[in-house]
């Protein structure tokens, strides 16, 4: 490989703060349902690309700070974004291999289960968001994925 | 900087360690969700951890608040001239209501003391900026820029200057969080201002609109309704406006009835409100009128609510 990664923790670290202001940035309301969740999309890509380096704790404690910056029940982002940090962590030697579009197949099914366990937790704690809304950030997020990761592979690697 | 070489992590990953590590984290990720919800143990560190975010909430929207700011003094002088005049005209309408007031305050001030009950008014006020972040595209909350240091409280009303805004559910040192009226998980006891009848407006996630579901067929409410604070709970200052009825729908075959109001706060344009202070005595409901409104199933997304 011709270019060289310098991914290090200030970078993981700087890459985790821009997708948590991402998150809460002002949008006008039609785009503000559209926004995919940034910070799974970090950890998904930190979890397959660079897993020597990030990992669990990583996603648990992005999931915890996602927690704090929107003020919803304490832990709730932290064990779905776990979960899908240890699916993507698994299975990341197949979902590297894939072809663009079947990884973004498998993005969108990360993230919704991601959304699911969340949707779940918000049903269980009694704070239930019924609103058909809420997934549309899913299909908007795996559509984003090529992105991400041309703008991410970009940001951790000099040539 | 990674080096290949000579690092001696394994590079596949997988096998216990992997499993473990994610039992482990699960299993802490819900003794917190339980630790929050049930017992409201992390209040104080919630409240820290929301403060250590708040700098970079203010971060995000520090450009968008520099343009409006850059805008508002380049404003032309015609617009200034035109809105100086609609304000003198304004304060001219609103001394000549207040030249009223006086009189009769100190009148309810009297008759309040001859039948021993308080009069409770908002005694003081604080102004708080919205913070513009988006916390939740479903759930109504917002950030304001005032916390415990300016004496804000868990459960404080907030108004704007059309009518009752929210209440505070997360106090940082220098930044709280409101839940308006308009959130899932509110509800406000209020009172029809015609009729006197005392019902429970309940937020919708939309923030046009609040249901008041509580209502037998027999009630007596119609579109154009104001719904003033009944101040029942003590959490919200009596007598204060709530919402307008918009909507009243009659179904012979269910036994209440479906009515929708419209919040008279502008809950999603507000760049200010008020946050109040008033002499909270919860006074005991008058058996005379009403009878009271059912038991409401959802919360009233008080402090620590969530």
């Amino acid at each position: 490989m011709a270019s060289r990664t310098i991914l290090g923790w200030p970078r993981i670290l700087a890459m985790t703060i821009i997708a948590l202001t991402a998150t809460v940035a002002p949008l006008p309301d039609l785009l503000q349902v559209l926004r995919p969740d940034f910070v799974a999309l970090t950890v998904l890509w930190l979890c397959l690309l660079s897993p020597r380096l990030t990992g669990l704790f990583h996603a648990w404690g992005a999931g915890l700070a996602l927690d704090a910056f929107r003020g919803v029940l304490f832990g709730q982002h932290a064990l779905a974004m776990v979960v899908i940090a240890y699916v993507a962590s698994k299975l990341r030697l197949q979902i590297r291999a894939f072809p663009p579009l079947q990884q973004a197949a498998v993005i969108l099914a990360l993230l919704w289960l991601y959304e699911f366990l969340l949707f779940w937790i918000d049903g269980v704690s009694g704070h239930p968001v019924t609103d058909w809304r809420r997934w549309l950030a899913v299909p908007v997020g795996a559509a984003c994925w090529p992105l991400i990761t041309g703008l991410y592979a970009r940001f951790a690697t000099k040539r | 900087m990674t080096n290949h070489e000579s690092d001696s992590r394994p590079l596949l990953l997988g096998g216990p360690a992997l499993g473990l590590r994610l039992i482990v984290l699960v299993i802490m990720s819900i003794g917190l969700m339980v630790a929050d919800q049930r017992q409201h143990h992390l209040a104080v560190i919630r409240d820290w951890l929301s403060a250590a975010a708040y700098p970079f909430q203010w971060a995000v929207q520090a450009p968008l608040a520099a343009w409006d700011g850059a805008r508002e003094s380049l404003a032309t002088r015609s617009r200034i001239e035109a809105d100086n005049i609609r304000l003198a005209a304004d304060n001219l309408v609103l001394r000549l209501k207040l030249m009223r007031f006086d009189s009769l305050a100190q009148e309810n001030q009297r008759l309040r003391a001859a039948s021993a009950s308080s009069a409770r008014v908002v005694q003081r006020s604080l102004v708080a900026e919205i913070v513009r972040v988006d916390l939740d595209p479903f759930r109504q909350r917002v950030l304001v820029n005032k916390g415990s240091r300016d004496g804000v409280f868990h459960g404080q009303a907030a108004l704007d200057a059309n009518g009752i805004f929210g209440q505070v559910t997360r106090v940082g040192p220098v930044s709280a969080e409101l839940i308006l009226i308009s959130d899932p998980e509110h509800a406000i006891p209020v009172q029809v201002n015609r009729t006197g009848t005392r019902t429970i407006a309940l937020g919708t996630g939309r923030s046009g609109q609040l249901s008041l579901p509580y209502l037998p067929q027999n009630s007596d409410v119609v579109a154009g309704d104001l719904l003033v604070s009944s101040g029942l709970g003590g959490v919200f200052p009596p007598g204060y406006p709530v919402a307008q009825v918009s909507v009243v729908q009659h179904d012979p075959s269910q036994p209440l009835l479906s009515v929708t109001a419209a919040p008279l706060a502008a809950l999603d344009s507000d760049p200010e409100i008020l946050l109040v202070w008033f002499d909270s005595v919860v006074v005991e409901p008058d058996p005379s009128s009403e009878p009271e409104p059912p038991a409401v199933p959802a919360p009233t997304g008080g402090p620590g609510g969530n």
